[in-house]
């Protein structure tokens, strides 16, 4: 039922199970595959295990239980040394960019450049461009973090992460706390980048209406399972309740408005006398 | 009490201690891992000399300051209680050895320890909460390699020298003191100070102490900033928690240090 | 702030530091030791060391000449073994007497040698015959006490008479 990929799927997961104590899983049974291409969201509620997810595909958690294999490699199996060639191949952009503070934004973009590959100041320089032009940030290139605004913070770790041309990029809630326009400058970006460089990306996100414009395929998750998947336009015909409260933004449906109470007649100081 | 609340109270205790323990654990592997991982910041000493000035240099003034301070009580004091016994010519040896012996590393390691030591933790606290250092393993460049070694060995190479520092000034504002302001005759401040004070049992043995808080307070201070909670609470907690480890760490240390170099004399 | 200034202050830094260090080593302390020269060593047996210690100076007419470096304990003749590195400058002849004496009236103890007259120098490895032992203030007050008694005594016996 999913996209079907002429290639091997970039992401493969089968059973997954992970918990960080045995007795309280955060992830239960997820199977699931990305196709090499295509734009991927995964959505749900706040702590729903979405973001564990992203960490269990980006390695930095092994599952507990069951299988993930990421471009290839299994990454329970993987030492220090085949995560971090794993990572080469990856860009990750963190929810608030993450850049670091003690460097110009064109040190930023430089800094897997400069890490990874002995390059000549010369070509460094031009690749630095290319990527901060591709996000319309050149002419920032010499500006500190702070004197960024959200949106152009995420914009450059968004260049920062595409730096060494990865095939695979994850995106965690790129969408947090930004104004309409930067919204759609970074809608656009992922699209683009996705395409002109051939990636795969993975968006973990719960902002509905814009993802569901975006991506080309759709994970629900709810409790840490994944409950429903499909087309952005199944998803916006699906009859399934959750899926349906959560497109549509309601506060009644399976997810409930109340956290777990006693009657509200004991908390009540006036109705116990 | 009843013995429920006693009972609770000894397991919050043990609790408590066990707690400490297994962060003394964590924080040793944490120091075996940072040495061993530290080629990259003695590869690229660019990255360690960075640190060097912003734990060293920038301590330079409140050290110089402070040493010169410190010397000039000493005088005073010193002359005080000297020339009650005709000793005011000693003058010059009182300042020396409680500078190079003891003031000095001491002093010194408590200066460092509030100033640098703090601002390394809330560095490391705040990348860590801004997930610049997952950023970091993102891109496949290690963390602690990078960012923690680097501050680790700017701190220990730094310590020594600003000890060194703060004990020579110290001395100059004993001399300014005592001999400009007080009296007490140069060539005897000198010719004392230079036969009391041995360079292998005093100075040597003060450029020991201060290598060993080097290494203690910077360890607190790395450590601290790496295992502070993402929070503005985490950090602040941890930031505190560096300077009241560390000032602690210097003065036990400094016991054992001082007990095992300086009482040699009874052993023969 | 950029690379090169940094470089420079810390630079400036490291200077300073090892500066301070120099200052120290120099001028406050007494870098003019032992250490560099060239020594002889000699020994000498003691009854009582008294309070002298490793690293003691030994001085002669009041002048340091060398260290004393070992202290050991003589199972067979019951006596203190102290061994002496002296400096290469100074020759002592072989009659020399070693005594341990202490600087001012409650100071340290030190080695002192009074030079004889013998034409043969003392060699490395070579041993003091003649040597005084430190005074030991215990003994020194019975002995006091001893002697008031003994003036006590017959005056006690006269009346007795």
């Amino acid at each position: 039922m999913q996209q079907s990929a002429a290639a091997h799927p970039i992401v493969e997961i089968r059973k997954l199970w992970f918990g960080y104590e045995r007795s309280r899983p955060v992830l239960r049974d997820i199977n699931l595959d990305i196709a090499r291409g295509s734009v991927v969201g995964i959505m749900g509620q706040s702590g729903c295990g979405k973001t564990t997810l992203l960490r269990v595909i980006m390695g930095a958690l092994r599952p507990s239980a069951g299988e993930a294999k990421v471009l290839g490699h299994a990454t329970r199996g993987l030492d220090t040394e085949g995560l971090y060639a794993m990572r080469r191949k990856m860009g990750m952009l963190f929810q608030f960019g993450a850049l670091f503070t003690d460097m110009s934004v064109y040190e930023n973009v430089a800094f897997p450049l400069r890490e990874h590959a002995a390059l000549p100041e010369e070509l460094l320089n031009d690749l630095v461009m290319m990527k901060l032009n591709a996000v319309g940030l050149r002419g920032a290139a010499h500006l500190a973090p702070t004197e960024l605004s959200g949106g152009m913070a995420r914009r450059v770790a968004l260049a920062r992460s595409i730096a060494l041309d990865p095939q695979l990029i994850l995106y965690d809630e790129p969408f947090t706390g930004l104004d309409p326009i930067s919204f759609g400058v970074i809608v656009r970006l992922i699209r683009e980048l996705n395409d002109s460089l051939g990636a795969t990306s993975v968006i973990v996100t719960h902002d509905v209406q814009e993802a569901l414009g975006v991506v080309d395929y759709v994970y629900f998750m709810a409790a840490g399972r994944v409950i429903a998947e499909g087309r952005p336009d199944e998803i916006r015909s699906s009859a399934e309740p959750f899926v349906r409260q959560f497109v549509n933004g309601s506060s009644e449906g399976p997810v409930p408005f109340q956290y777990p109470a006693p009657g509200y007649d004991a908390d009540l100081e006036l109705a116990s006398h | 009490m009843r013995v429920a609340d006693v009972r609770a109270r000894l397991e919050r205790l043990g609790a408590g201690v066990t707690t400490h323990v297994l962060r003394l654990g964590f924080a040793s592997r944490f120091l075996g891992y940072l040495v061993m991982h530290s080629g990259t910041a003695l590869k690229r000493f660019r990255l360690t000399t960075a640190e060097i000035y912003f734990a060293g240099v920038l301590s330079l003034i409140i050290i110089l300051v402070s040493g010169m301070f410190v010397g000039m009580v000493l005088a005073l004091q010193g002359y005080e209680t000297l020339q009650r016994f005709g000793a005011s010519e000693s003058l010059g040896v009182l300042v020396a050895l409680s500078l190079v012996r003891e003031l000095g590393p001491v002093v010194a390691g408590l200066l460092f320890a509030s100033r640098a030591g703090s601002a390394i933790t809330a560095e490391i606290g705040l990348m860590k909460a801004t997930e610049q250092l997952s950023a970091m393993e993102m891109m496949a460049v290690d963390p602690i390699a990078r960012v923690v070694a680097p501050r680790f060995w700017g701190g220990v190479l730094s310590m020594p020298l600003l000890a060194a520092l703060f004990s020579a000034m110290g001395i100059f504002g004993g001399y300014v003191v005592g001999v400009q302001l007080i009296g007490v005759d140069a060539g005897a401040f000198w010719s004392q100070m230079q036969a009391a004070v041995d360079v292998r049992n005093d100075i040597l043995n003060g450029v020991i102490k201060s290598v060993v808080f080097g290494i203690a307070v910077t360890w607190i201070a790395v450590f601290e900033g790496y295992d502070a909670p993402p929070t503005a609470e985490g950090v602040s907690g941890a930031t505190t928690r560096t300077v009241v480890t560390s000032s602690l760490a210097i003065l036990f240390l400094d016991f054992i240090l001082t007990a095992l170099m300086f009482t040699g004399g009874t052993h023969q | 702030m950029n690379r090169s200034t940094i470089d420079l202050w810390v630079g400036v830094f490291v200077v300073a530091g090892v500066a301070g260090l120099l200052f120290l080593a120099l001028k406050v302390g007494n870098l003019a030791s032992f250490s560099t020269s060239q020594t002889y060593q000699v020994q000498a047996k003691f009854a009582n060391i008294g309070g002298l210690k490793v690293r003691g100076p030994v001085k002669s007419a009041g002048v340091v000449v060398g260290r004393v470096t070992d202290i050991r304990f003589d199972n067979e003749t019951y006596e203190a073994i102290v061994t002496i590195n002296l400096g290469a400058e100074y020759q002592f002849p072989r009659d020399t007497t070693a005594k341990i004496l202490t600087s001012g009236i409650l100071g340290e103890q030190y080695v002192g040698l009074e030079a004889g007259g013998d034409g043969v120098m003392l060699k490395n490895g070579d041993r003091l015959r003649l040597t005084q032992s430190a005074v030991v203030l215990e003994n020194l007050i019975s002995q006091f006490l001893f002697n008031k008694a003994a003036e006590g005594k017959p005056e006690a016996k006269e009346p007795a008479k």
